[in-house]
């Protein structure tokens, strides 16, 4: 099988999941690695480096930044030429645009977010594949397949093992033409929204409505009950963030505690924020509503801290700490801190 | 200003959906507007106070979507149209910006169409996108905020790296995120109305179309493998202490 693997990058740092969609592809067959941007030779050697069989680099200023028209446009005619049977990519705010439009270019069909994949037959001669996907907030799973050709699908992150890397290994760059008809215009940037990238996370450590109870603290005066509430969770994610910090992982935060207005919407875990599948994962002062489980039950390691030990959070947990977080959260800081030599 | 709010009938998210005999079952939980598509509504509601003009609700979807039509008339949206055709049951996402395409055409004159970042069924948030692919127009995606000036538009947008200020030329699509604004509730007079109303309802015969043939097909359907997670639970004199064996359990699972 022959695959196009679309490399996501933003300004040059790549979205890890590509790598992830590269090493799939090679499992499948030819992988040719995709690299749109302005300047985006490194991209386009780094692919190189972790085994593409070729990099297709259409470099433009026309496509510094990530615009649907252009890039479709420009990916619709490299698939014209090419004829992959697949076009993989990770699946990012971009590629969900970027592989539908696409699809309706080529008036094929597109597979989004999968967690699994295989190809139909022999795979030595099969050219097409059959894709699992969570739908209904991961309620239920399908298996899916798109009838047409090229196949879209972009995957979810950490759900594929990365391709093998290997500094300096080199290979064909081939330069491609850019398409330039733009419909928007991108005016400006600011990363003040901290990003917050969940989904390649190996670690989170997450904080529910609980973070917000600590009762021997006592706010500055002058507060309103919000305000306390709000100063009080502050205080409460801060501990959820020096351990988030020290293990390398982000900090997430449940569906009550978004809505409390403890933290920003790009924390949210489960249902109508992101499905993730961390190595570990740390739910500190979350219930547990079944769209926070579904969110993140795919956890290779699941820890609960909560003072309610009939909470359904445990249900999921591997341990489980039945206590008072403000305790518990500091002192484990500290020992992991200890034990991990930090 | 004429705005179209592209809406979808989901499940109700508290309902315990499962793969049962080949079909996705939810018990009696009841359907409702796509929780996503009424940020989309409030945004259109929005834009409308502030310039003027009509809110229109659009929807592909069995008879029973009426439903969630009216929900958002109820939330204020002036009219709302059905487009629902026995030949349109296993639309894929480029099917369904096809026909949305064609039925955005046939409202006419639309400055902005409105959808949801995503719906909670199939949740590919890729419809929207596609159907702007398919008019041609401007994509002005995942908006936390919109504004209109001299035939443009321009939004603040959420992305994984932060956020990005992005324009483009009316007539174009939009998707919003929930930063926009909470949806407000349906009035009593907006209740009223919206039971009162009239759905025209759109069959394929109606837009002058062929149902679109879906490439992309389900082969099969499961319910996710249930773990049997037993969890220990720690114990001991001290936090500290707890924190310790803590610790320890989860560096032995080497995870880290």
């Amino acid at each position: 099988m022959k695959s196009l693997v679309y490399i996501d990058h933003f300004k040059g740092e790549v979205q890890p999941a590509s790598w992830e969609a590269l090493g799939l592809a090679k499992s499948l067959g030819t992988a040719i690695a995709v690299v749109f941007g302005k300047d985006a030779e490194a991209v386009a050697k780094t692919a190189l480096e972790y085994g593409a069989d070729e990099v297709l680099l259409a470099d433009d200023p026309a496509l510094e930044d990530y615009r649907g028209e252009t890039y479709a446009s420009t990916l619709s005619a490299l698939a014209s030429s090419s004829t992959p049977d697949l076009i993989l990519f990770p699946t990012t705010t971009r590629t969900r645009e970027l592989a539908g439009m696409s699809a309706v270019d080529l008036n094929s069909g597109v597979l989004v977010d999968i967690t699994g994949l295989e190809s139909e037959g022999d795979p030595s001669t099969a050219l097409r594949v059959i894709a699992t996907r969570p739908i209904y907030e991961g309620k239920v799973l399908e298996k899916t397949v798109c009838n047409a050709k090229p196949q879209f699908v972009t995957i979810r992150a950490r759900n594929f093992p990365k391709a093998a890397y290997e500094a300096g290994r080199a290979g064909t760059i081939t330069k491609v033409e850019a398409k330039t008809d733009a419909l928007t215009k991108v005016e400006g940037y600011s990363a003040t929204e901290a990003a917050v990238n969940l989904g390649d996370a190996s670690v989170i450590v997450s904080g529910g409505r609980g973070v917000s109870n600590n009762p021997s603290l006592t706010p500055p005066n002058g507060m309103d009950e919000k305000q306390a509430e709000l100063w009080r969770a502050q205080q409460g994610f801060a501990l959820v963030t020096d351990l988030a910090k020290l293990l390398g992982g982000a900090v997430g935060a449940s569906r009550a505690a978004v809505d409390a207005g403890y933290i920003t919407y790009a924390h949210q875990v489960g249902q109508t924020g992101k499905v993730v599948t961390p190595d570990l994962y740390i739910a500190c002062g979350i219930s547990g509503a079944i769209q926070h489980l579904v969110g993140m039950r795919n956890a290779k390691l699941i820890v609960a801290i909560n003072k309610d030990g009939d909470a359904p959070v445990f249900k999921q947990a591997r341990y489980g700490v039945v206590g008072d977080l403000f305790q518990i959260l500091p002192a484990l800081t500290e020992a992991m801190r200890k034990k991990l030599g930090k | 200003m004429k705005i179209i709010a592209c809406i979808k009938q989901v499940p109700d998210s508290e309902a315990k959906v499962k793969a049962e005999g080949g079909q996705v079952t939810w018990g009696d939980a009841p359907l409702v507007i796509n929780p996503f598509d009424e940020y989309a509504v409030e945004g259109a509601l929005q834009q409308k106070e502030a310039l003027g003009g009509t809110v229109t609700a659009l929807c592909i979807g069995p008879e029973s979507a009426k439903e969630a039509l009216k929900h958002a008339l109820a939330m204020g949206a002036d009219e709302a149209i059905l487009v629902s055709d026995p030949a349109l049951a296993n639309l894929d996402s480029v099917g369904a910006a096809r026909i949305l395409a064609v039925a955005i055409k046939k409202i006419g004159d639309a400055d902005m169409v409105i959808f949801g970042r995503q719906t909670l069924d199939d949740g590919s948030g890729v419809t929207g996108a596609q159907t702007a692919r398919v008019l041609g127009w401007p994509l002005l995606s995942l908006a936390a905020s919109i504004k209109v000036q001299d035939g443009s538009v321009t939004v603040d947008r959420v992305i994984e790296e932060g956020r990005q200020t992005v324009s483009g030329k009316l007539p174009a699509i939009l998707s919003v995120v929930q930063s926009i604004g909470e949806p407000r509730y349906p009035s009593f007079m907006g209740i009223r109305k919206a039971s009162k109303a009239t759905i025209p309802v759109w069959s394929l015969a109606d837009l002058s179309e062929n149902a679109p043939a879906s490439v992309v097909a389900r082969t099969e359907l499961m319910n996710p493998p249930s773990e049997e997670v037993v969890c220990e639970i720690i114990s001991g004199e001290t936090p500290e202490a707890i924190a310790e064996t803590l610790a320890d359990k989860i560096l032995a699972e080497k995870v880290l």
